[in-house]
């Protein structure tokens, strides 16, 4: 056990899913960087964030392998390369890229299995990096996970820490169905306590973050730790915060979120896509027709506005839920009446 | 090199089979015993099959929405895809993938594809596989000229020559893109596009089964060895429209009447080998007689078989979930 950012977090899952399995491969935009470069050298940056940095060194280029710019290509040789016998690893450096490469991933790896009668095995992960805050404006800070998340056949997964990022991807390699992993770009150098052995995280299992008994906040990713750091102040001041991380938003672990809400009687849903048809409206949804005789308030969605995202930090800063909105929007349900 | 007698009893009875099993889709169709789109490789046959001659078991290909023949050729079971077609549970894909979406990975076929161009990257995928894993083993992707300016063709060409891929990119060139000829929607070579990526390309007419078999041959063996993606054009033609049920008005009043009667597959090659005394008429006529009655026992079975129950819904989404 050591203090890991989730950067390191997600280097470390990765390095130990290669050497425990060599059909384990990664590929993707300047994993190594530098090919065919005048200096010469094997890895001029490891990852555009640094994540895949010492990878090529310890598995060689034939298992660390650098791609055109070119998404479909790559991301369709992966699934292509999955459903054949490896295990491949592919890096969509920014997920607003899908835009490019989507065909490949709901079309192809997400329909094999059904489409093929059950016959079909694609144990493809896609990692890629998402959200707003690092002044990347409108087409490097989307938050695209509800649009995989309606596609049946994908696994998406959102870590929210360092710890999470570790055992989740673990999990995300090893599994055999396709898993869209999504690393938010702000959390790369947050840090907490991370086990340096190989462990996992399953699939569909909410964590209780925080327990308390007026209000239920339902968070992803980022918004996690916003709701995490709204529990603890409000605490001190006597309103009792749960916060449910559901990790996951394919599978979804719905009862957990409605026991919560279910014994607090009020749900705060925050959600750092896009306001029409995210995971809040998908969660609320859940909750009124699972849970509507529990609820003392109606539910509350904090979400950006629906505008894509700005580039100013002034606006950009705006754009994103604060903890500060998710604190207005908790005493809001508390204070209904 | 010659092909052995074996070879070209094995070449004609596959191209006999796609060719039986496509027309009688065809009467089924018209006839309503079949759900949703049909699309038809009639008179492509020499393509799949010359080119599937060549491949092993744990060779992949990856097919177009035409893609029976290819199917076929790859060695696919018959019945089972009689019964996919039909939507029966006991098909290929359980009836749920249906004509567009037929694969058999244990076969190498990864699938008919309903999105045009969607194929070739995945080729990519396995060729890597292959490459990675040490097999030996080549990858094909079969495309149409409509596909051929798709994005993820260019990326996958590409991508096939960077990676120094075992790919061969089989382009069956039938003239029409759906209901628009190819002579509107591309312009300039296609010989030279491929040439352009880097790699070597040729070609062929595309009912000539000696010929594309011949080019495949050569693919293959640079694939083999490691030498990288190769480029073949095969010249078709299919013989019914995009889909069952298509009027065909884009088409010239007997162009197609033209074809079977000058350059048909099956013909050319009953020619050339009764010529050259390589088979004799009477073999290829019981192959005949034998794949009729295959193929009507498949529709048969087809028939009699059951489709999907309501719980077969909700299953093959995942693995695991």
């Amino acid at each position: 056990m050591s203090i890991k950012s989730y950067r390191e977090a997600v280097n470390e899952a990765i390095v130990q899913e290669m050497r425990r399995d060599e059909t384990v491969i990664i590929m993707g935009e300047d994993v190594k960087g530098g090919m065919g470069g005048s200096a010469g050298v094997d890895e001029a940056w490891g990852g555009v964030l640094g994540v895949t940095k010492g990878l090529v060194a310890e598995f060689g280029h034939d298992r660390v392998l650098d791609t055109p710019i070119t998404e479909s290509g790559f991301i369709g040789a992966a699934a292509g390369a999955a459903a054949t016998g490896l295990r491949p690893v592919a890096e969509l450096m920014f997920a607003d890229f899908v835009g490019v490469c989507f065909d490949q991933i709901f079309n192809q790896a997400g329909k094999f299995r059904y489409m093929f009668g059950g016959k079909a095995v694609t144990p493809l992960t896609i990692r890629t990096m998402y959200g707003a805050g690092m002044r990347a404006a409108s087409q490097h800070s989307q938050c695209l996970y509800p649009i995989f998340t309606h596609m049946p056949g994908l696994k998406v997964v959102l870590p929210s820490s360092a710890y999470e990022a570790k055992g989740l991807l673990i999990q995300a390699i090893r599994d055999d169905d396709p898993v869209v992993f999504f690393e938010h770009k702000m959390l790369y150098d947050t840090t907490e306590e991370v086990p340096d052995e190989p462990y996992t995280i399953p699939f569909g299992e909410a964590n209780v973050t925080r327990e308390g008994d007026d209000v239920t906040i339902v968070a992803f990713g980022r918004m996690v730790r916003f709701a995490n750091k709204v529990a603890d102040k409000l605490e001190a001041e006597g309103i009792g915060c749960t916060v449910v991380d559901p990790r996951t938003t394919s599978p979804l672990d719905g009862d957990t979120i409605i026991e919560c809400v279910e014994d607090t009687g009020r749900l705060v849903v925050v959600d750092e896509a896009s306001p029409r048809c995210n995971m809040a409206t998908d969660i609320s949804a859940l909750v009124s027709a699972n849970a509507f005789r529990a609820l003392k308030a109606p539910i509350k969605m904090v979400t950006p506005p629906h505008t894509p995202v700005p580039f100013a930090p002034e606006i950009e800063d705006l754009y994103v839920p604060s903890p500060e909105k998710i604190e207005a929007a908790v005493r809001e349900v508390v204070g209904y009446s | 090199m010659q092909l052995s007698r074996e070879e070209l009893l094995k070449a004609y009875r596959d191209m006999r089979l796609i060719r039986d099993f496509e027309e009688r889709l065809h009467v089924e169709s018209a006839a309503g015993s079949i759900p949703g789109f049909v699309h038809l490789s009639a008179g492509e046959e020499a393509s799949a099959v010359g080119v599937c001659m060549e491949l092993r078991k744990t060779d992949c290909i990856a097919a177009t929405h035409r893609g029976h023949g290819h199917a076929l050729a790859k060695g696919c079971d018959v019945t089972s895809m009689m019964k996919e077609i039909f939507g029966r549970r006991d098909g290929m894909c359980g009836g749920k993938g249906g004509s567009m979406h037929i694969a058999d990975l244990d076969q190498g076929m990864m699938g008919a594809n309903g999105i045009v161009g969607g194929g070739p990257p995945l080729v990519c995928g396995a060729a890597l596989t292959a490459k990675t894993l040490k097999t030996g083993g080549v990858a094909v992707a079969f495309f149409g000229d409509g596909a051929s300016n798709q994005g993820t063709v260019a990326e996958a060409m590409n991508l096939a020559c960077v990676w120094e891929l075992p790919v061969i990119f089989c382009l069956e060139d039938n003239g029409y893109g759906e209901a628009t000829a190819t002579s509107f929607a591309f312009r300039g070579d296609q010989l030279k596009r491929a040439e352009g990526y880097g790699m070597p390309a040729v070609r062929v007419n595309g009912h000539d089964l000696f010929e594309v078999n011949e080019a495949m041959r050569e693919a293959v063996e640079r694939g083999r060895n490691g030498d990288g993606p190769s480029f073949i054009q095969c010249m078709t033609h299919r013989y019914y429209g995009h889909f069952e049920g298509d009027s065909t008005a884009y088409r010239a009043e007997g162009e197609i009447a033209k074809v079977i009667e000058e350059m048909d597959c099956m013909m050319l090659f009953r020619k050339r080998v009764t010529e050259a005394s390589l088979l004799e008429p009477e073999q290829m006529d019981e192959i005949d007689a034998e794949i009729a009655g295959i193929i009507e026992q498949a529709v048969v079975d087809a028939k009699a078989s059951p489709p999907p129950s309501a719980a077969d819904l909700l299953t093959d989404v995942y693995v695991s979930y």
